[in-house]
């Protein structure tokens, strides 16, 4: 009991700390770069759009040793490879998937005569997406944010080519636990995994109880 | 003056038709659309709104408005589901086409909305809801009135109400108006000129009394209901007691004609 005491007192938490820093910043980028295109998307009926849909949702089936494997070509020439900056552009193209598609599932539920509504009030389509359109899909942005930390921090494999294991700069919690377990510090493992475990659990569980209770609202 | 001549391929309930409207409106007329569901008649006036492209020609005063944005038609639109903005009160939903806080209180007096006013439209009826849609569709002064069924959610006092205060206010504002409605009453009441349309294509036209009342002085009317020597018949919207000698062969569901006179 003295003994995990001990080991708790002494554990870096830097890993995490990096990881949370990491996350925020990749969803504040993305909600910021990707809200324009999802809105685009969700009103367009061009021919292009699928084929921006399946660039969006690459990230979801490409292994990420693909993705990390591109990334480092582009980074060679801009001294990225191995930095925090680095990982966040590389965990902006992997997350983007995540913040796109409910954001653009949200705008695509709208009523569509709410949305052509604000049009013949002679509002233009941005004011339209800010008025009216996001503040009606308190749940879909909800889910998008929270969706994108969580992904970000869960992420291992672009973050293992992108960023190696450097500390305070790209260890992240996910690459710290790889690096105890080839160590052999299990002990240490264990408690990173079940601090990993609890915090997507509890992110998780924050997003549905917080759409059951916003529909529960919008129902009654 | 408005002028349409368009054709438009349309996906309806019995497949593929085509829209095919030829129709001159004057500045200030109030034009009723009536027709079965799926002849194209809200599509009609989505393309008028600009919410839909069509091949074919839109002329407004001389403009053409073919590629004419939606925003700077000046129109008021009254959608068949309302459309209106969740997030906002009802006197938000006014206030955001235009920020004139007094045509917005004039108006939702009107509707006899005034106490709902800070009430979200989730917590609404189907009426009141409907009323705010009317009162929002007024609230950019509009040249053009487009009104979707604006009056079927509502009970038979308030629908005769506000069909008068809808004229009150085509009048005030100087809207051409195009209403679809299926309701005699709406039409007859408010409308100066009625097109009757099917399957994409305007079949019938003229004043409301020539379009909607036939020659013969029979009305036809529903068996609902068979007693002794008694039937009760459903004609328009009321029920009325009939007697029947008892060799007369009738059933539940049968359509029967029964001569009118005028009972002083």
């Amino acid at each position: 009991m003295h003994e995990l005491f001990n080991t708790l007192s002494n554990l870096d938490l830097a890993p995490f700390s990096l990881s949370f820093k990491l996350a925020t910043i990749t969803t504040l980028i993305l909600f910021v770069v990707t809200l324009p295109l999802a809105w685009v998307l969700s009103q367009s009926k061009s021919k292009v759009k699928p084929i921006i849909e399946s660039i969006v949702s690459l990230p979801l089936v490409l292994p990420p040793s693909v993705l990390g494997f591109y990334l480092l070509v582009a980074f060679s020439s801009f001294d990225l490879a191995f930095t925090f900056k680095g990982l966040v552009i590389a965990s902006c193209f992997y997350s983007l998937p995540f913040m796109v598609q409910p954001m653009q599932g949200g705008f695509e539920s709208l009523n569509k005569n709410m949305i052509e509504s604000s049009y013949i009030a002679g509002k233009s389509k941005w004011i339209t997406l800010f008025r009216v359109a996001l503040p009606n899909i308190k749940p879909a942005l909800m889910t998008a944010l929270i969706i994108t930390f969580a992904h970000t921090v869960g992420e291992f494999g672009v973050v293992l080519m992108i960023g190696g294991s450097i500390p305070d700069e790209t260890r992240v919690a996910s690459i710290a636990i790889y690096d105890l377990m080839n160590n052999l510090e299990y002990e240490k493992a264990h408690i990173y995994s079940a601090i990993m475990l609890l915090i997507s659990f509890f992110v998780l569980l924050t997003v549905y109880i917080f759409n059951h209770k916003h529909f529960k609202r919008v129902r009654a | 003056m408005i002028s349409l001549k368009i054709n438009k391929t349309l996906c309806g309930a019995k497949g593929e038709m085509s829209l095919e409207i030829d129709l001159e409106i004057r500045q200030g007329e109030f034009l009723a659309i009536s027709g079965e569901s799926g002849a194209g008649k809200s599509t009609l006036l989505r393309i008028l709104a600009g919410l839909e492209e069509a091949e074919g020609k839109v002329v407004v005063n001389g403009q053409n408005w073919n590629n004419f944005p939606v925003q700077k038609r000046q129109i008021g639109f009254v959608f068949q589901d309302f459309g209106l903005f969740e997030n906002m009160s009802v006197e938000q939903n006014l206030l955001f086409v235009a920020k004139d806080k007094a045509l917005a209180e004039e108006l939702l007096k009107i509707t006899q909305l005034s106490e709902l006013k800070n009430r979200k439209p989730n917590t609404l009826s189907g009426g009141q809801k409907q009323r705010v849609a009317l009162a929002r569709a007024f609230m950019n002064r509009p040249k053009i009135l487009l009104l979707d069924e604006p009056l079927s959610a509502l009970n038979p006092e308030m629908r005769l109400k506000l069909q008068k205060e809808i004229v009150k206010l085509h009048q005030r504002f100087g809207c051409t108006t195009l209403m679809v409605s299926h309701d005699s009453s709406d039409i007859y009441r408010m409308a100066s000129r009625v097109i009757v349309m099917e399957l994409g294509k305007v079949i019938k036209e003229g004043t409301a009394k020539e379009v909607l009342s036939t020659d013969s002085s029979y009305l036809s009317g529903e068996v609902l209901e068979i007693q002794k020597d008694k039937v009760v018949v459903l004609v328009g919207q009321q029920l009325i007691e009939l007697k029947v000698s008892k060799d007369k062969q009738l059933n539940i569901g049968d359509y029967i004609e029964i001569e009118g006179y005028l009972a002083f």
